[in-house]
């Protein structure tokens, strides 16, 4: 559409303010209302990072349950990116039998609603030896993340030219060695991509943690901090709660500001093909 | 590949089909970790819950052998099955409208421009990248009367004279993580559909201005039909993602005012681990599962027919 005269744009940037108000208010809000004072939370006069010495302090402490999430999402995100990319390296570039099938089961994962399989998967767990484990819950995580990455890293692949590997082909390189030295340097951006994903996914998630993991020590953050609300000393901490937001939305949000090329571009794939 | 291998010379057809082997072979190893984790952690998940949907298989104890059919007569006889139903589809049905709605409107404010665009999109976008768990927490102390600025400003302004209760009705407790989603995910359905607009060529829409057709009648005739595709996923990602919906009632109702916003994949947890009961919490999500594979069927149907229309 063409661009209008000024004046009958005014309204449009009065709606748009409006909204990007609404969109930015409570982001803003939790940040200040974490360290304004108010009664019966961490910061009672003046303001300060009380409620972020509450968080530091409360039972197994922030620093551990900061360490969880870590640990969990590194792993979630390691975890995807190696089986992903030797996956869509082969589903791009080789022919075996059942290839089409194995394809069509990984994306089926999307098919199958994740509620659904973390009651078995709470049983298999435990049979495995891992549950309330981090790297189960991990593995489970990148289980749900591998029809969105192995469909990221199929295409990215098959968007190469063949002619850039066939002649190291030739040459007598390995498969293996084309893909490190020359494939990999060639899909960045989509294990960008897939690796972002798979981060705020794992950072994120609250359903499997709480179902896989149950001892109060191993908590990754937000099922730490949906606890931690009702917990200090019994009564409601909403300080404590909302100084909890800021740290867990802290890592989110300048991954996002950081890569947000590369976040557009996941769901923009997603769009185009869907 | 294919090609070239057929394309050899007669006498070479020994060597090259052993190379030939070996690539297949290559192409095996490197599927085989996503062979294990799909086998492990999906199929083998997926056969499991049939098995314990038709068993007595309690929390601590574990299999305990069939019990067919006891576990989906129970869940049919449980007082929150039914209701749990209903509110899932309501909240389903309301979010869907909003978000798809809403997602539209601001794709098609964002379509373009400079600065101001890219600064309004990624305040659209920025609650995408927070967690529902962090957002619902958040919104939890935004709506409460202790810390929230709502209620105190309100009461400021002397437009109410009791602080406001969110979660006080079935209604507002609704409507309360309903604003929660949309605030949330509006974004995520923006750039779906902004991908969907900028793909409408724009000769059409110049062609339709010579023409003589109006903003209404290129929105109607126009964009709306050839966004179609678009708005299919929309749909389609808005409708699965709410008819699973947990965290966000979890942690700002807890299915409350009298059970009244709980939801399917609420009820699977409560039956899990209050109830300790894995079998009949497995029939809910066997039912569950059912329920999305019909809808997706259905939509896949509607698809293609349109696809051919």
């Amino acid at each position: 559409m063409t661009s209008s005269p000024a004046w009958t744009r005014t309204p449009y940037y009065v709606l748009t303010g409006g909204l990007a108000i609404i969109f930015l208010f409570p982001l803003v809000w939790s940040a200040i209302a974490s360290i304004s004072p108010q009664a019966a939370t961490g910061q009672v006069v003046g303001y300060g990072l009380g409620n972020y010495v509450t968080l530091l302090n409360f039972q197994a402490g922030l620093a551990q349950y900061f360490m969880n999430s870590t640990l969990v999402s590194v792993l979630t995100v390691i975890v995807t990116l190696a089986v992903s990319i030797l996956g869509g390296y082969a589903f791009a570039r080789f022919t075996f039998p059942g290839k089409n099938l194995l394809f069509l089961l990984t994306l089926a994962i999307l098919m199958v609603p994740y509620a659904t399989l973390l009651i078995p998967l709470y049983v298999l767990l435990r049979n495995l030896g891992l549950n309330n484990n981090l790297v189960g819950l991990a593995l489970v995580l990148a289980m749900y993340q591998l029809p969105f990455a192995t469909y990221m890293m199929r295409i990215s692949f098959e968007a190469i030219p063949r002619e850039l590997e066939e002649s190291a082909l030739v040459d007598g390189a390995g498969t293996f060695g084309v893909l490190r030295s020359i494939l990999l340097p060639a899909v960045m951006p989509g294990i960008i991509t897939v690796g972002l994903f798979a981060f705020l996914a794992a950072w994120n998630d609250f359903i499997a943690p709480l179902i896989l993991i149950q001892s109060p020590s191993q908590a990754p953050l937000p099922v730490a901090i949906a606890v931690l609300r009702q917990q200090t000393m019994g009564a409601i901490d909403y300080g404590a709660t909302e100084a909890g937001v800021i740290v867990m939305a802290i890592p989110c949000l300048l991954l996002f500001l950081f890569l947000q090329r590369y976040y557009v571009r996941g769901f923009m794939s997603g769009a185009v093909k869907g | 590949m294919t090609a070239a291998a057929s394309d050899a010379p007669a006498p070479r057809r020994a060597r090259r089909s052993g190379w030939w082997r070996a690539r297949q072979l290559q192409g095996v190893a490197y599927a085989m970790p996503t062979l294990i984790f799909v086998g492990v952690f999906f199929v083998l998940p997926l056969l499991l819950v049939f098995r314990m949907s038709l068993s007595e298989w309690p929390l601590l104890t574990g299999d305990r052998g069939f019990n067919v059919p006891e576990n989906y007569e129970s869940i049919t006889r449980n007082s929150l099955f039914w209701p749990a139903v209903l509110f899932t589809i309501q909240y389903t049905i309301v979010v869907t409208v909003l978000l798809v709605g809403l997602g539209l409107l601001l794709a098609m404010l964002v379509q373009e421009g400079r600065r101001w665009v890219a600064f309004l999109r990624t305040a659209f976008l920025l609650p995408v990248a927070l967690g529902l768990a962090s957002a619902s927490l958040l919104f939890w102390g935004f709506y409460s009367n202790s810390i929230g600025p709502l209620g105190p400003t309100l009461q400021t302004l002397g437009l109410i004279d009791e602080p406001l209760s969110f979660f006080g009705s079935p209604t507002s407790a609704l409507m309360s993580t309903v604003f929660l989603i949309v605030w949330k995910y509006a974004g995520l359905y923006m750039i779906i559909l902004l991908v969907g607009l900028q793909a409408i060529p724009q000769e059409i829409y110049e062609q339709a201005a010579i023409d003589g057709a109006n903003r209404r009648q290129i929105f109607r005739r126009i964009t709306l039909p050839l966004l179609r595709p678009a708005l299919a996923l929309s749909l389609l990602l808005c409708v699965t993602g709410s008819l699973l919906a947990f965290d966000q009632f979890f942690i700002l109702t807890k299915g409350g005012p009298d059970n009244s916003t709980v939801t399917v994949v609420q009820l699977i947890y409560r039956e899990a681990f209050q109830r300790q009961n894995l079998g009949t919490a497995a029939a809910v999500s066997v039912f569950l599962l059912a329920a999305l594979l019909v809808l997706n069927g259905l939509w896949f149907r509607t698809l293609r027919r349109g696809a051919e229309g």
